[in-house]
């Protein structure tokens, strides 16, 4: 087990790298502590694969150092890491059984075989897999094979880390619920250090206790998913985490009232000076389900148009026109949805002001 | 144009992969197959297009019978999981290939694939090849060969799976606006609950190759049919509580009394499933009405805006879904709260009995906007 640090990590896949648009890294600061359960969430292309690489070796950096509990371990090969790693696909021997499968890798690094065996049943207890323990992988549901991947990453008690590269992305959404039970069992119980990669907010916010959002190559946020959440660093967060995300409005501000075209809107105070100060593109950010949506004028409302409701069971997602521009507003399902023409509230406790991308504080 | 499958089946081997699948299809309808991987949703779709023969039953395309025919002949488009596109040929001309097949004339060939290309986002990107694409750009190519031939007929087979999170969103609304201006019937299969809210229409719900229950989605989603219909159709999963009715009362989990009141009224004696979705569990009372679960706390993970309780009653799993974070520590003992209004009630079979009014289920969400525990 081990604190993970990188330090100044850069890397580009060209050459002579000229540009910052060459990097698929640009600048990575970041502190994974010893035991924590973590998150890389990021879209597709944003570098977090790349990032992983780096940690477990299988790519060496163009600049910057990692460390392992402040060993620098940059140039160091893949397998003198201790690192674990699980696919998004099972990675397992069909032919082999489920106890075989599982001892691998203790096997191969010759580790006797009583102790391969309490390990290994452990384990297979811990992911549920003792009832079946002698049974062929090949015959196996996609779930069962998917913890035996998991296991083989388990098993071995001396890994400095295990990294989860989008590890449930195959697992039906009901099986998903149990499978993620089971890793934060496991951590519970292994305290083992858990670096998750996904572009999955969902899975990534409910599994760590810290997820680093990553975009165009830089991590713009590391925080707890409530931070996250209601306190996006940056727009690409506020859009990115939660769905749908956050509604952004370019504005002007005027005193304590943020202009949007046609519409104004009520900041609180302290939000709207910083805003006079900070100049740049301004946007006003809010959340979906802190937009509130009545059905009769009032003070500090604006008006919108209802342009259409979905009914997603426990809630519903109403898309409103303001001034030209598209809002989405989720309510509860019992919340009435006015016809055609609403009434906005922005509460300025969850309105929130970005200058090009970044928030305001 | 209707499509009718008759009592269609799909044996390979001695597995049987559909089973005696009749349904109905009407022109301009949006549909959604949800089932779990290996449901069958994939082999229904085959067949539908033709691209492969049922073992038994017969495919009427407005009353003709064209089992037999082949999938050239048809009028049919067909979007994969996979991102499959012609590797070596450009964007355009990967649009335009259904096009050039059917003979259309050049200069309208041009129009066309513009047009779908831009309602994609394409339209940049016309003289690349796919792998000089990204993933979501790669889908979408294949969407807009789908698209392009205007065909009565357009089968999706879960389309998003391979995106990101977030451009799933994005193309899904997009999709909804496409599938609004056609005529098309349109399939589109899916393992996800929400993603069937999302789409609307109507659903099937389909498991181990049989139709479970068709209807309005939102209609099916508020009514299932049979547990195994809820379980698919919940996501967290639903809570089921084991429970017996005797002498009045229901008895469920542990001994826990259950007044019958308002849907659960007429239940006559004998042994019941009941079941509750994860928004309908508390971890605070709402009303002199809900009764109480004692519960051990699993786990709780936190979404940002919401935490999921994992809590295990005895030996029953059960997952409360409530708005705001709040922290609970693993370990400790919980009342989870419920309204009775809330239970959807099946019998030994797992056949709907009762189900709750949805004012009563909306009265229950009401709560968490106005309860006293309101997370802010």
């Amino acid at each position: 087990m081990a604190r993970i640090e990188l330090s100044e990590i850069a890397h580009s896949y060209v050459p002579r790298p000229g540009e910052e648009s060459e990097y698929a890294l640009k600048k990575i600061n970041n502190v994974w502590e010893d035991g924590a359960a973590c998150a890389l969430l990021g879209p597709s292309g944003c570098g977090k694969t790349t990032l992983l690489n780096i940690v477990s070796g299988l790519l060496t950096p163009s600049r910057g150092r990692v460390l392992f509990d402040g060993r620098d371990v940059t140039t160091l090969r893949a397998e003198k890491r201790n690192i674990a790693q699980v696919f998004q696909f099972p990675v397992l021997y069909d032919t082999m059984s489920v106890y075989d499968n599982l001892a691998f890798p203790l096997r191969n690094r010759g580790i006797n075989e009583t102790r391969v065996r309490d390990r290994v049943l452990e384990i297979a207890e811990v992911l549920e897999l003792t009832s079946f323990i002698g049974k062929r992988a090949a015959g196996l549901a996609a779930d069962a094979k998917q913890k035996i991947s998991l296991g083989r990453g388990l098993v071995r008690s001396d890994v400095a880390a295990i990294l989860f590269d989008e590890p449930l992305t195959v697992i039906d959404p009901q099986l998903k619920w149990h499978l993620r039970r089971k890793l934060k069992e496991i951590h519970e119980k292994l305290k083992l250090t858990f670096i998750y990669v996904t572009h999955d907010q969902m899975e990534a916010l409910t599994f760590a206790d810290q997820v680093a959002v990553m975009y165009e190559g830089e991590i713009v946020q590391v925080g707890s998913p409530q931070d996250l959440f209601e306190n996006p660093e940056h727009r690409f967060v506020g859009y990115f985490i939660g769905s749908p995300g956050m509604n952004f409005l370019e504005c002007t501000i005027d005193g304590k009232v943020a202009h949007v075209d046609g519409a104004d809107i009520r900041l609180d105070e302290k939000t709207a000076a910083k805003g006079l100060e900070a100049g740049g593109k301004l946007e006003l950010g809010i959340r979906p389900m802190y937009l509130e949506v009545h059905g009769k004028p009032g003070e500090n409302r604006v008006e919108a148009g209802v342009r259409m409701v979905e009914d997603l069971g426990s809630y519903k997602i109403v898309t409103l026109r303001l001034a030209g521009r598209t809002l989405k507003a989720s309510l509860s399902d019992d919340q009435p949805v006015p016809e055609k023409r609403a009434w906005l509230h922005f509460p300025p406790k969850w309105t929130r002001l970005f200058a090009d991308g970044w928030r305001i504080k | 144009m209707s499509l009718r499958l008759e009592s269609i089946g799909k044996k390979v081997g001695r597995e049987t992969h559909i089973d005696a699948v009749s349904l109905e299809f009407e022109a301009g309808s949006r549909n959604v197959l949800l089932g779990r991987t290996l449901s069958g949703k994939t082999s229904l779709l085959r067949l539908m297009a033709g691209l492969d023969r049922p073992t038994c039953g017969r495919v009427m395309v407005n009353g003709q019978d064209v089992t037999g025919k082949s999938v050239r002949k048809r009028s049919i488009a067909m979007v994969y999981q996979q991102f499959i596109n012609y590797p070596s040929l450009s964007v355009f001309d990967n649009i335009a290939s259904p096009l050039k097949i059917a003979k259309i004339p050049k200069l309208e060939i041009y129009k066309r694939v513009r047009t779908t290309a831009e309602m994609l986002h394409l339209e940049g990107f016309l003289d690349r090849i796919p792998s000089e694409l990204s993933g979501g750009q790669q889908q979408r190519v294949a969407i807009a060969r789908a698209l392009v031939k205007e065909t009565d007929l357009l089968l999706l087979d879960e389309p998003l799976v391979n995106l990101d999170y977030k451009l799933r969103e994005e193309l899904r609304a997009e999709l909804q606006d496409i599938f609004e201006a056609r005529q098309a019937i349109v399939v589109y299969t899916t393992t996800e609950p929400t993603e069937a809210l999302m789409l609307g229409g109507n659903v099937v719900v389909i498991d181990e190759g049989r139709v479970l229950q068709t209807g309005a989605t939102p209609e099916v989603y508020h009514h299932p049919a049979t547990t195994k219909v809820a379980e698919v159709f919940s996501d967290p999963p639903i809570n089921f509580l084991t429970g017996r009715v005797y002498g009045g009362v229901a008895r469920v989990g542990r001994n826990i009394e259950v007044p019958l009141h308002n849907h659960m009224k007429s239940l006559t004696e004998g042994n019941y499933t009941f079941g509750v979705r994860s928004n309908h569990l508390f971890v605070s009372r709402g009303s002199q009405q809900d009764i109480e679960i004692p519960a051990t706390v699993e786990l709780a993970e936190i979404n940002g805006s919401e935490t999921f309780i994992h809590a295990n009653h005895g030996d029953i799993q059960l997952v409360v879904q409530e708005k705001g974070v709040r922290s609970v520590r693993i370990g400790v003992e919980l009342t989870i709260y419920v309204s009775p209004s809330c239970f959807f009630v099946y019998d030994e079979e797992g056949a709907l009995v009762a189900s709750p009014s949805r004012e009563a289920t909306e009265a229950a969400s009401d709560r968490r906007r106005h309860g006293p525990h309101r997370a802010e």
